[in-house]
Parts: C-alpha cells; structure tokens; sequence
C-alpha cells in the first residue's frame, strides 16, 4: 500500500555528496542552461495534452452551450440562432422536472449510502482474515465491471417473471404475485438507487483504504492501551482524522452517480412512464434519440452548476488533507 | 493482582478477539456475496437450458436439467461478441498509446519542471477529468459528424483520450513524486540531457507506474458507455459495453443465457487484472493528491 514497490534505491547519493563549495563557474554555467531549457520543455512536454484537451473538451463545452441557444437538430445540423426557445421548451415539460428531481434523489440518497456502506467495507477489506484476496476480488466486481454488462445482469436479476428475488419471497410465502421490480414507479426508482450504490461503494472503499492506510498505527495503539475500544478509536479518531478523504469519496459517489445515464438506460430506459429519468438520460433521448441537439444540450447543462459545486468541495476537502 | 485475576482477564481477551474474529469473517462473506451475487446468478444462468431457466416454479439457483455450454458456443458462434471484444481490446490498445504518449510528458512538465503555473495547470486537468461525458457527448457527436468518423469504431479512438489523459496525468504525477529527484540531476551531472534524463532514466523508473495506468486507462475505455452509444449504430463497429447491451437483444427477445455468458467473460478478467494493481493505484492517487 505504500511507494515500496515504486521508490528505487535513493540514487547513488553523490549529486548530495557535493560539497557546497564545488560547484565551478561552468557548473554554475550548465545549470542556467538547463533551467533555461527547462522552461521551453515544460511547454513542449505539456503542449500537446492541453491542445487536445482545448480541440475535444473546452471547445465542444462552448459549443454545447451554443446548440443550446440553436435549433441545431440532427436532421437539419446548420446554425440559426433560437434565443431561449430551448430553454422554455424544457421548462414547460414535466418530463425535465421530473428527471431533475429524479437526478437530485438519486445521488442524495445513493451518497448517503454509499459514504456509510464504503466505510464499512474498507473496514472489512482492511482487516487481516484468511481468502482475503477472494473477498477483495468479489468486491471489486462491481466496480471494475463496465456499467453496462452489470446492468445486464441487474435487469436479470429484477426481472419481472424469473426474478431470482422473487422467487425467494415466493417460497418464503411473502409474496403471492411477483414484485415488478422495474415495472412500478417506486421499486424501480429503488432499483436504480440500489445499482448505483452496489456498483459505487467498492469505489468509496477504496478510496478510504488510502486514507485509513495513511492514518499512523500509533495513533490507533495508544488510544487502545488507553482503553478506547473499537467504536471509540472509529468515531473519536478515524472518523474525524479520514474526514477529507471520507468527503471525496462521498463527492466522486455523488458525481457518478449523477452524471450517470448508463444504469437508467439498460435497467428501465427512463420507464415506467418516465419515472426513473434522469437529465443525463433525457438529453440523450431528446438529443440523439429524438435528434433535437439544441434541447439535448439545455438539458445537459443542467449538469453542470451541480457538478462545479461538487469539484471545487473535492479540492477544498483535498486541501484541508494536505494541511493535516 | 493475583493469579486467578490475570488468568481470567487473558481468557476474556481471548473470549473477545475469537467473538471480534468471527464477526470479520462474517461481514467478508456477506460483503463478498452482496457485491458478486448478482455476478453469481449471471453465471448459474449462463449454463441453464432454456427448459430449465424458463419455468417458475424450479429453483433458480440450482441446475434442475444438466448444464449446457450451448449458449456459450451461441455467444462466439451466431452472434458479434468477438467482433465486439476485438473492437474493445483495438480501441482501448490505441486510446493507452495515445493516453501514455500525451500524459507522461505532461505529468513530468506539472511534477518536475516546477514552473509557477504547475499548480494551477494541475488542479485545472483534475477538473477536465470531472467534466462527464454527458455534458459534451451532444457537440461531440456534431464533431465526429464533421471529422467524418460517424458510425465508426475510430470516432471513438479521436474522443476517450479526453476521458483517460486527465486522470492518467493525475495518477503519474503521484508516480513520479514517489521518484527522488537527485535520480536525474545525478544523470544530468553525468552529461544527459534534461530530455534524456527523462527519457532514459525516469520513464523506466516509472515502469509499474506506467503499467498501472494502462490497466487503468484500458478499463476506463472498456466501460465507458455514452460516447459509444451516441457515436456508434452499426453492430459491426460497437465495443462491448453498448454492443452487447443493444445489438444482443433482439427487439423484445433477450438471449438471457448468452447475455449473462458475456457479462461473466467481460468481468471476470478485468476485474483479476484490478486486482493485481490495486494497491498502486491506492499509491499513485494519494501521491497524486499530496501536492495537487
């Protein structure tokens, strides 16, 4: 967990062994031309990932706030100017209030679990048992797996005549029909939020394993030979210490669960009616499926004030690590 | 304190760690079934008869008729998951290559040749990585149209770069960091070039770095879902993660058995090959994190 693996042998130690009266004037003179040309290769070294990060991210971000002031669509891509005709169309369909709100919900509530579920299981994988590595694999799974295909088997798992779940409840004599999970409103707004939380707290755990990993042993020792027991030690020390690092594993929850659309889009393609849409999963609707860009693009914007908010929380709460 | 006294104390303490030990193992099991359960069924499904699979009265869990490997063979026989594995592993070899020929250069610029403006430019590619495909895959697809890369695999070679070089440039300058500096002006004493320091020393010093951001860079563009999905229609040309989705289901008939078979092949090896570097990605971020 530690650089072990990665920091070679602290060099041959004579670039330290240089005694500070040496350096001759062509010393002196060498290092200004490397500094020189350091300036020129630290352009040069980062030159080409910004032009391309300005050509594929900057650029097609102010064009997106363009097509959203346009009629642009798909069928007819040339330019005219539409004002705010986007935007009052948006407004004025419930479907947008609706994923907005489903938006919000979902990533309030998924977070909340997320945040207290990835703490327990950092926990757990950080604890010393036998299969260790068996365990950390199956864990992992849901994460490493691309959102799609863990979707697939989600939709499966939830199925309206074969459900595994159902069948369970069945024989155990809860249930006499099945549930339709992703057939009624509520079970599958509940569906959507149990898949982010199942393919995200793996995430969070691991992020949090850095920081429970970089809390000092000694810290822990004395507070447990000075007779803190577990819950103490957890609430009165590495909850408070792990606080930054427990906040941006709550802010990388929140934003990929927000600015998911691959999860509605496999489990329910925004049905029952609408019910489970998101904005990420509307503009693509209104925006690929429907071809109507300029709409697709407000809508999507929407994304963002949410997700500015979120990213300058993770460097705050990075900040606050590096003071401590 | 008398003898009895410390005797009982250590059989307490033993009482204690026995009943603290059973708890782990417990929680490791339910964590361990709760993440992979839905994995677990995908493969008891994938080798289940259709007579079998479809009757809801059997037990789901167990094989009421003998396993099949039909589906399986119906996977790589009938239908375009090679095709769509091949476009995959292509797509993600040429996005690493890119990702690793753009963000080491600019790793080692933001880490090593402090210039004033490293910090800003640090913190300003971590917000790129923030900024989600879904805010931008609307213009982008108007991008492809106009660089005439619509409906092709290559439309999504030009664009998950701009997913991978951010957080591949935050996750090697945590690498390098972890790399004493004296290494190249040792070399650089010895007459190598600042260049050639890089090139020479540091990039192989960084070797499990770099190893780990290709597995890392790789799996992002594996999963990623909504360029491909926006960008790409025809079957031919589709990765995995929206091939097997949509081109596998046909209309309202979903090939249960030969779907789950997929999910199973796609994320088994992926997550084995996580697993092998977790801890380095662990070591890269929080480096990465120390001097944003």
């Amino acid at each position: 967990m530690t650089e072990r693996s990665l920091s070679p042998p602290r060099g041959s130690g004579q670039g330290d062994a240089v005694p500070p009266q040496a350096p001759a004037p062509v010393d002196l003179r060498v290092r200004r031309r490397f500094a020189d040309r350091d300036r020129l290769l630290a352009w040069v070294f980062l030159l080409p990932s910004i032009g391309y990060i300005v050509a594929l991210v900057a650029i097609p971000f102010f064009l997106a706030i363009a097509f959203s002031f346009s009629d642009v669509t798909a069928g007819d891509p040339s330019f005219d100017w539409a004002g705010l005709r986007n935007y009052q169309n948006v407004f004025d369909d419930p479907v947008f209030w609706r994923s907005l709100r489903n938006t919000i919900v979902f990533t309030v509530v998924s977070m909340a679990l997320i945040v207290v579920l990835g703490k327990v299981l950092a926990n757990i994988l950080i604890a010393d048992f036998r299969g260790k590595w068996l365990v950390r694999f199956l864990v992992l799974l849901p994460w490493t797996t691309p959102v799609a295909l863990s979707t697939i088997a989600w939709l499966w798992l939830l199925d309206s005549v074969f459900s595994p779940i159902d069948w369970v409840l069945r024989e155990l004599g809860v249930i006499e029909a099945n549930m339709y999970w992703l057939g009624k409103p509520d079970l599958a707004i509940g569906s959507v939020i149990v898949v982010h939380v199942w393919r995200l707290v793996p995430l969070a755990a691991v992020i949090m394993m850095a920081g429970l990993v970089a809390i000092p042993k000694d810290v822990q020792e004395a507070a447990s030979v000075d007779g803190a027991g577990f819950w103490r030690r957890m609430f009165e020390i590495t909850i408070p210490l792990t606080m930054p690092i427990i906040a941006v594993a709550a802010l990388f929850g929140a934003i990929l669960t927000f600015t998911d659309m691959a999860v509605v889009y496999v489990l329910t393609r925004g049905g029952p009616t609408n019910s489970t849409q998101v904005l990420a999963s509307w503009a693509f609707f209104r925006g690929i499926e429907g071809g109507d860009v300029g709409q697709g693009a407000a809508i999507a914007l929407f994304l963002f004030p949410l997700l500015l908010a979120a990213a300058i929380a993770i460097l705050r709460a990075v900040r606050r690590m590096d003071v401590s | 304190m008398s003898r009895t006294d410390i005797e009982h104390l250590r059989r307490r303490a033993r009482r204690h760690h026995r009943a603290s030990r059973v708890a782990v193992y417990l929680l490791a099991v339910l964590a361990a079934l709760g993440a992979a359960g839905p994995f677990i069924w995908a493969g008891i499904t994938a080798f289940k008869e259709n007579r079998d699979l479809y009757r809801r009265s059997n037990n789901p869990f167990l094989f009421n008729l003998t396993p099949t490997s039909e589906h399986v063979s119906y996977l790589f026989n009938s239908t375009d998951f090679p095709t769509f594995v091949w476009n995959t592993l292509w797509v993600g070899l040429l996005v690493t290559a890119i990702t690793l020929g753009l963000g080491l250069p600019a790793a080692y610029s933001l880490a090593r040749l402090d210039r004033p403006w490293s910090g800003p430019m640090a913190i300003a590619i971590f917000f790129v990585y923030l900024v989600p495909p879904t805010l931008l895959f609307l213009s982008l697809s108007r991008v492809v149209v106009a660089a005439g890369l619509q409906d092709r695999t290559w439309s999504l070679v030009l664009v998950y770069p701009t997913i991978t070089i951010p957080v591949s440039v935050w996750l090697l300058m945590g690498f390098l960091r972890s790399i004493p500096k004296d290494i190249e002006e040792q070399a650089m004493v010895d007459g190598y070039s600042r260049l050639g320091a890089f090139v020479r020393i540091v990039v192989p010093l960084m070797f499990p770095g770099v190893v780990a951001v290709v597995v890392f860079a790789f799996t992002l563009t594996a999963s990623e879902f909504i360029y491909a999905l926006a960008f790409v229609s025809p079957s031919g040309e589709k990765p995995i993660s929206t091939g097997v989705p949509t081109a596998l289901v046909r209309g309202d008939v979903f090939f249960w058995q030969s779907l789950q078979a997929a999910t199973i092949l796609v994320a088994v090896p992926i997550a084995l090959i996580f697993n092998l570097f977790l801890e380095r990605f662990i070591a890269g971020f929080t480096h990465g994190a120390v001097k944003g």
